[in-house]
């Protein structure tokens, strides 16, 4: 499924960010191809979010460059950035759920907004995106009666509705039970699969991370200080690699 | 050395804070055109702000014009009476509340309500990452929260002063009439004789300016909410604080404006 031919879906080169006075990013180089899934992992603070937040125009690189699709992101103002939009949606930490409207006006909220007006296909699209997580019974709720692993999938049914090409995924199973954190690797699988889509996901859960990840970035220090599949992750000597996916703290208490 | 330095340096922070919010409000305005311009209605959205400002805010702008207009007809009457020219008592309250008492006094209180639920609506969407979901969906925050919170705005604010100076009137009336015995034809004739339909415009201008003053000042303070609830309740408190400041520096200037350097109708 993964295309590896011609120009990766995302590309990153030289990306720099200052915030405040801390510089997050000393320059990131990062390709993401068609159809891969990319886990960006590292230790808090260390850029991740803000590596996939220049992917969709959030923000703004101080230097470098951000390519999606062949399209340089980086320099259009919030208007121009609407075919970037089109082809990347995105799955925030929290779901970023609208309080005031119900799961399915959540999920077609962007179809309205991309200008669809037939209602029965808005309908259709909606339960179609509902039954891919699985919400297809609760579509009349709204996200404060929903659980944290409903709110995850309403906000995945509200990113694959619009059918992007492309998912990012902010820790999407931070917070969540064992169980329903497997619920949304799944989706986050069934999603590449079946509809080709790429995925950047940035995680801290490990488990997650070798179940879903094609390719693994470890951010450190503001750059990329690991980029490789899972079994070169698992098989890294550098001791930063090996004590954070196995979680050992370098303290003396 | 210090406080000589400090002398310059406070001034000059304040001065550059200054400059700063007023290029921030730019920007927001020049959103606000491209948003106009664009012609994208929500009126699904206008309407239910139209509900949430104007039928909303009825209580607070009919309560406070009517108490306004019974206390100051109370005062002026007390007054007026030491010079045995009580029956004008009308005419100076309806020139009172068309041109300053119903505009300011409306814009006081919109400003406190609305202003304040506007710049916590978007305030808790700006720290939620919902106004971040937005512009991930394509959708400008202007476009979608701004827009349609500044044409209901446009549209309620000079109904709300009418309103104000409507029942400040009645008020009045009742007690100057039923209070103290004003003669109804008297009290009728003054109020008529000397208000006139420019009264009125300018008090509609002022609404009309004020409604202005008080989306702009919530909407920005609302969509640069930052950490978390802590940041929504500053931004909350900035946007009642700033936008009566505001509200009551605008009112000298348009009083200054259309009475004087753009007249509409008899100066005051």
């Amino acid at each position: 499924m993964i295309d590896r031919t011609g120009q990766p879906f995302i590309r990153i080169r030289g990306l720099h960010k200052k915030l405040g006075w801390q510089e997050v990013l000393r320059g990131i180089d990062l390709d993401i191809w068609r159809g891969e899934t990319l886990c960006i992992i590292g230790p808090s603070g260390e850029g991740k979010t803000v590596t996939m937040k220049h992917v969709i125009g959030l923000m703004q690189p101080d230097f470098g460059t951000v390519e999606v699709d062949g399209i340089q992101v980086n320099g259009l103002r919030e208007r121009e950035l609407a075919p970037v939009r089109q082809r990347v949606s995105m799955l925030f930490q929290n779901a970023a759920l609208f309080d005031r409207l119900t799961v399915e006006q959540n999920v077609a909220f962007p179809l309205r907004e991309a200008g669809v007006t037939d209602k029965k296909e808005i309908k259709e699209r909606v339960a179609a995106a509902l039954d891919v997580v699985g919400l297809g019974q609760h579509g009349q709720k709204l996200p404060v009666n929903l659980s944290g692993g409903m709110r995850k999938r309403a906000g995945i049914a509200r990113a694959i509705v619009t059918r992007a090409q492309c998912i990012l995924y902010d820790e999407p199973t931070s917070s969540l039970d064992p169980v329903v954190s497997d619920v949304i690797d799944t989706v986050i699988l069934r999603l590449q699969e079946r509809h080709g889509i790429t995925s950047l996901v940035v995680t801290h859960d490990m488990k997650s991370l070798f179940k879903i990840a094609d390719r693994i970035a470890m951010l450190k220090n503001g750059l990329i200080h690991f980029l490789g599949t899972k079994e070169e992750l698992r098989a890294c000597p550098d001791k930063i690699v090996q004590d954070f996916i196995n979680g050992r703290a370098d303290v003396d208490f | 050395m210090r406080g000589v330095t400090d002398v310059v340096r406070i001034p000059g922070r304040v001065f550059l804070h200054f400059i700063s919010y007023m290029g921030q409000i730019a920007f927001l305005v020049r959103d606000l055109m491209t948003a106009f311009s664009n012609r994208v209605w929500r009126i699904g959205l206008i309407a239910e702000q139209i509900v949430s400002i104007g039928y909303g805010s009825q209580a607070v702008v009919i309560v406070t014009g009517a108490f306004t207009g019974a206390v100051f007809t109370f005062q002026t009457y007390a007054k007026f009476k030491d010079f045995g020219v009580e029956s004008s008592v009308g005419a100076i309250v309806s020139v009172a509340l068309c041109r300053e008492l119903g505009p300011v006094l409306a814009g006081l209180m919109v400003g406190g309500r609305v202003g304040a639920s506007m710049a916590a609506d978007i305030g808790t969407m700006k720290v939620t990452e919902q106004v971040d979901a937005l512009r991930v969906m394509g959708v400008h925050p202007v476009d979608y929260l701004v827009l349609p919170r500044f044409i209901a705005m446009m549209i309620s604010m000079p109904i709300l002063v009418a309103e104000s100076i409507t029942f400040g009137l009645m008020a009045s009336y009742a007690v100057a009439v039923f209070g103290y015995g004003v003669p109804h034809a008297w009290f009728v004739h003054h109020m008529v004789d000397h208000t006139n339909q420019w009264d009125i415009v300018i008090g509609m201008t002022k609404g009309f300016a004020f409604g202005i003053i008080i989306t702009l000042v919530a909407c920005h303070q609302g969509l640069r909410a930052e950490n978390g609830a802590v940041g929504v309740g500053i931004g909350t408190t900035r946007a009642v604080v700033i936008s009566s400041l505001v509200m009551l520096i605008a009112n000298f200037f348009l009083s200054i404006l259309l009475n004087y350097i753009w007249p509409l109708g008899n100066n005051v």
